[in-house]
């Protein structure tokens, strides 16, 4: 499966990451070395083998529906990069 | 009296038998800290202040007479792991001006011990890496030799153990990040089995991977710490609900009969000679310890590094997801809209090696790829957990070297991620099997850099695993050899 | 050329739990900004999600209540986006295992008659923050204080052909999830919210129709105008050779009218995967047991057993398990009354019904009770006083001259509003009223039949009301031959 430099472009907008024509070259030259190695695991046959998601086979834990929060949001915003009357502020949303 | 170059162990003595005080201890840490940093960056951020009030609390305890275990020894913390009140950066700049506003639930239990936090140590941007030289905050250098990385990415929390900086000090292993870097140092460095310390207050790199650990530089130490660390947490979903246990019950049982499995990929070519031959002494010395030795074959586990970098690049991309701009790190000064604003603010605050790992994680999560690379990710990580639990049906513990070499020049791999990545190649599947291991110091090569040998054994066998390395440095002295320059 | 329309409908129930599904913040709404909004909540580093033994009990309690399947075993999964009123990047859901699988629900089609509306699941997930748009110096406020409140998310199979059908879905589902205890159905809150997928397709076609995701349905009669509309888009559309793109439209109830929201058109790559911070959700055969153990009277059950044990039309039934309350009142009213239960159910239909909606006072509330009500429709049946007189007592009953399970027989009393038995004293009054009315009386015998009608108005309103009608009837026929 052969990474494109389109797909570079395509996978750091989904990322949300901000990258120029001659980073994105370099960093496509990395991210096919890396794949190069992750191929690897094409030639395994993995037929009928569960897929493994956790370290431990257990169940989840529940917690009591029980409110055990205060309210900290003056804690929380201190170091907000931008608090107006307690809301986070960012560059206007468009629906 | 053992003054500050004492172990944890010998400190806790000293301090109750008023040999000396926390507050003693404490200061002469900090100068050593302040002294060190120059040379080897060790720390992101000290708290001189706030230390001393620990101690000086600690004194009174040990003086009253109700001071807890570990009352007075001074520690540090990996500068992942959440330290209410204190800048929590991560090494990135993302986080450069953070200031936690809790506690982890492991810095918590080490707080309650009555350790005394001297400070946050260096690290790999977001534990990305092996060599700590990603950290926003400079590279850490290997107190051995300043010309050479001291692995990573808990390369600080290593170096400050191996300078004889503070006794013990804290890391996080997702691939090897504590037994790579305790290897690299010539100190002890031990990840317990996944769920036994709670993750929560832990930045998040791989989920189902990140374990919190310890350094220090004997075995015992490690029991001391891991002892005030774990614990079932309510606030982390995966932390196991296992009763308590005493690390450091069975360090005294002799080794006879112990079977030492040998997998054969790890006594391959790829390994240096010098790592090989350290680690063939080291299994003499076990073997004239009553252990017995049996070669086991662990198929799969030459694909633990593409696995892990499938899962563990996945993971992180979704971890890293928070890191907006818009609740708290980094926001870009200037941007456009919206999306501009988060593209900003990310390609600022993350350095390179993070965000080729989102990038990774992202592509192979995304729409057509999921099946080809995650989901057969953790089909290959079935069949490696599969490789391990057969093997420890013919033996106690499974051995090898830590890495394939021993440290290596700042910059030397910094261009090639790929053989950064395969220089974890050992210590990957204990992190997919969530299984607990300890790399302990074995030898030197010719430069005279550190040598670990890994033992490694089944989930919950800590105590096991504490056991095989004490006996192994009551037989050795590897581990009270200390760095040039360092008293 | 006719055209058929396929519906299916998004459900996000937001579950009744005291504190959110990951984290221990209340959900209660209406707070200061970002006061409920806890460290999980906030994403900051390093926490962690913890699941809510609440949301899922409720879970558990929908998928017994619409007869699906729970799955014993179901896993969390991270849906991943990035808008600032999704903390983590990543809202925690259910992807391919989720809770609640299959079921249906009966609704009442206005064209079909009686259906069940497939459903194919439910899922537990956490609901985002909102994004509030007035001009903070050309900045959003993002408040995070509704971020991790569970969310049901119900999907409906393409089951429905109209917007009648969708809304008789909502309705019903909206009244089953109060009637269940776990969403409180409050719409302006956003408690309980549709998207519909809306597609055309021509009759017969075995296809489906590109769809449209209608967003911000959260009235139903925004649904209705909305489905309506977006049906007529599509069809026009298609005559006038254009094709129907799929996308996502938002409902703008002002202009009466569905437009793209372009926020939405960026293609998604939602990139799921399993949460690797949750563990799989077991829930076991004794949890379903008390669960099961714990449920009312589902609205279904209780409707086909008035239909049988009180012969009430299926309109009437679905109407008055509206809501618990309501068929609680009902049954009360009915089990006191004896007699015609589908009287009652026309009083508290009808009567009733119009009392509270006037005064916009819940059914608890009602000023009239089932005892009280009752005690009315037993005086009607025992020929005390007539149906007409019974509205009179009714409203002053509601305005409270009398309270008490025997409020109706205290205000007859006391207006001296029973009816006049005695036939001597009605043929009085006939005569009187034949006496004074002689013109009526010959258009009467001229052939005009309704002049008939104008004479039992007037004996009636001489009588003030009390004369029986049906023998004021007979002895006017008899008197004019």
């Amino acid at each position: 499966m052969a990474l494109t430099l389109a797909d570079v472009a395509r996978i750091a907008h989904l990322a949300r990451l901000d990258i120029d024509a001659t980073e994105a070259q370099a960093v496509h030259a990395k991210l096919e070395s890396i794949f190069a190695l992750i191929d690897a695991l094409d030639t395994v046959d993995t037929a009928g083998v569960e897929p493994m998601a956790h370290a431990q086979d257990t169940a989840m834990p529940l917690r009591d529906d029980v409110v055990t929060e205060t309210d900290q949001h003056a804690l929380f915003q201190r170091g907000a990069p931008a608090v107006t009357d307690g809301l986070y502020l960012v560059p206007r949303v468009v629906e | 009296m053992p003054g500050i170059d004492g172990t944890v162990a010998e400190l806790v003595a000293a301090l109750r038998a008023k040999e000396i005080s926390s507050v003693e201890l404490t200061r002469a840490v900090l100068g050593r800290i302040e002294a060190a940093q120059p040379a080897i960056n060790a720390f992101i951020s000290v708290d001189a202040e706030g230390a001393l009030a620990q101690a000086t609390a600690a004194d009174a305890a040990l003086a009253r007479g109700d001071a807890p275990g570990l009352a007075g020894i001074p520690i540090a913390h990996k500068d992942v792991l959440m330290t209410a009140g204190l800048r929590t950066t991560c090494g990135s700049r993302m986080l450069a001006d953070f200031v936690a506003p809790y506690d982890a639930h492991v810095v918590t239990g080490l707080r309650e011990a009555g350790t005394v936090l001297v400070g946050k140590t260096n690290m790999d941007e977001f534990a990305m890496g092996s060599s700590n030289e990603s950290s926003y905050f400079g590279p850490v250098r290997n107190p051995w030799n300043p010309a050479y990385v001291p692995g990573g990415s808990s390369g600080g929390s290593a170096a400050a153990v191996a300078a004889r900086l503070v006794p013990a000090a804290s890391g996080t292993d997702t691939g090897g990040s504590i037994r790579q870097p305790a290897s690299f140092t010539g100190i002890c460095g031990m990840k317990p089995t996944y769920g036994v310390c709670s993750r929560y207050g832990l930045v998040a790199y791989a989920s189902s991977l990140d374990t919190p650990g310890v350094f220090a530089r004997t075995a015992q130490d490690c029991g001391l710490i891991l002892n005030a660390m774990a614990g079932h947490d309510r606030r982390d979903a995966t932390s196991l609900a296992r009763p308590r246990e005493d690390y450091t019950r069975d360090l005294a049982q002799p080794l006879a009969g112990l079977r030492i499995g040998l997998p054969s990929a790890y006594f391959d070519d790829g390994v240096d000679a010098d790592v090989a031959h350290a680690v063939d002494d080291a299994l003499r010395a076990f073997r004239a310890l009553g252990a017995t030795t049996v070669a086991v074959e662990l198929p799969n586990v030459g694909l633990s590094v593409p696995v892990y970098y499938v899962l563990a690049s996945a993971e992180a991309s979704s971890n890293l997801s928070r890191f907006d701009g818009v609740r708290y790190g980094h926001r870009a000064a200037h941007y456009t809209d919206l999306v501009d604003m988060y593209k900003k603010s990310r390609a600022e605050g993350f350095g390179a090696e993070v965000k080729r790992r989102i990038l990774t994680g992202t592509y192979v999560l995304s729409h057509g790829y999921y099946d080809a690379y995650y989901l057969k990710a953790q089909k290959v990580r079935r069949l490696i957990a599969g490789d391990f639990a057969r093997a420890y049906a013919q033996c106690d513990v499974l051995m090898g070297p830590v890495t394939p070499g021993t440290a290596y020049r700042l910059g030397e791999k910094i261009d090639d991620p790929v053989q950064m990545y395969l220089g974890d190649i050992f210590t990957i599947a204990g992190n997919l099997t969530g299984t607990p291991g300890i790399s302990v110091p074995c030898g030197f090569d010719q430069r005279g850099l550190p040598i670990g040998l890994l033992i490694q054994g089944p989930a919950f066998a800590e105590a096991k695993l504490l056991n095989v390395a004490h006996r192994f440095q009551q037989a050795t002295d590897w581990h009270a050899r200390a760095p040039q320059g360092v008293a | 050329m006719t055209w058929e329309t396929v519906i299916g409908l998004e459900t996000h129930a937001q579950l009744s739990t005291a504190a959110k599904i990951f984290s221990g913040a209340s959900t209660a709404f209406g707070a200061a900004p970002n006061s409920q909004a806890a460290a999980v909540d906030l994403a900051l580093p390093g926490v962690l999600p913890v699941l809510n033994r609440g949301a899922v009990e409720r879970a558990i309690r929908f998928g017994l209540a619409v007869g699906a399947t729970i799955h014993r075993r179901s896993v969390f999964a991270r849906k991943n986006y990035f808008y600032p009123d999704l903390p983590k990047g990543y809202q925690i859901s259910q992807f391919e295992i989720p809770v609640v699988v299959g079921g249906s629900i009966g609704i009442l089609s206005p064209s079909r008659g009686e259906m069940r509306v497939n459903l194919t699941r439910a899922h537990l997930e956490e609901d985002a923050g909102k994004s509030l748009h007035e001009d903070f110096h050309g900045m959003s406020g993002i408040d995070l204080n509704r971020a991790g409140t569970p969310l049901l998310e119900i999907v409906t199979e393409p089951d429905m052909r109209s917007a009648d059908e969708a809304v008789a879905y909502a309705r019903a589902l909206h009244a089953l999830v109060r009637w269940i205890g776990i969403c409180d159905g409050n719409m302006q809150e956003g408690s309980f919210r549709c998207d519909a997928n809306v597609s055309v397709r021509r009759t017969g076609a075995t296809t489906l129709g590109t769809r449209c995701e209608i967003k911000n349905l959260n009235s139903f009669r925004f649904m209705q105008e909305a489905i309506d509309h977006e049906v007529r888009r599509q069809i026009e559309l298609i005559e006038d050779g254009g094709t129907v793109v799929q996308e996502t439209r938002l409902y703008d109830p002002d202009r009466r009218e569905t437009r793209s929201m372009r926020s939405k058109e960026d293609a998604q790559d939602y990139r799921y995967f399993p949460d690797p911070d949750l563990p799989p959700l077991m829930i076991d055969e004794a949890w379903i047991d008390r669960v099961r153990g714990e449920m009312p009277e589902l609205p279904e059950a209780m409707q086909a057993r008035w239909r049988t044990a009180y012969a009430l039309p299926a309109a009437d039934a679905q109407a008055l398990t509206a809501s618990r309350e309501l068929a609680a009142y009902f049954e009360v009213a009915a089990r006191t009354a004896g007699g015609e239960a589908r009287i009652v159910a026309n009083w508290v239909l009808g009567d009733l019904a119009a009392a509270l909606n006037r005064g916009g006072v819940e059914i608890a509330h009602a000023a009239v009770s089932a005892n009280a009500l009752a005690g009315l429709i037993r005086r009607i049946g025992d020929g005390t006083i007539s149906g007409r007189i019974a509205k009179d007592v009714f409203e002053a009953m509601w305005q409270g001259e009398a309270t008490g399970d025997d409020a109706a027989d205290v205000i007859i009393a006391r207006k001296g509003l029973r009816q006049i038995a005695d036939v001597g004293a009605i043929e009085k009054i006939v005569d009187d009223a034949l006496a004074a009315n002689a013109a009526i009386v010959a258009e009467y015998k001229a052939g005009k039949e309704k002049a008939f009608n104008s004479l039992v108005g007037k004996v009636m309103a001489a009588s003030k009301g009390k004369a029986n009608p049906a023998q004021v009837n007979a002895i006017l026929k008899q008197k004019l031959g």
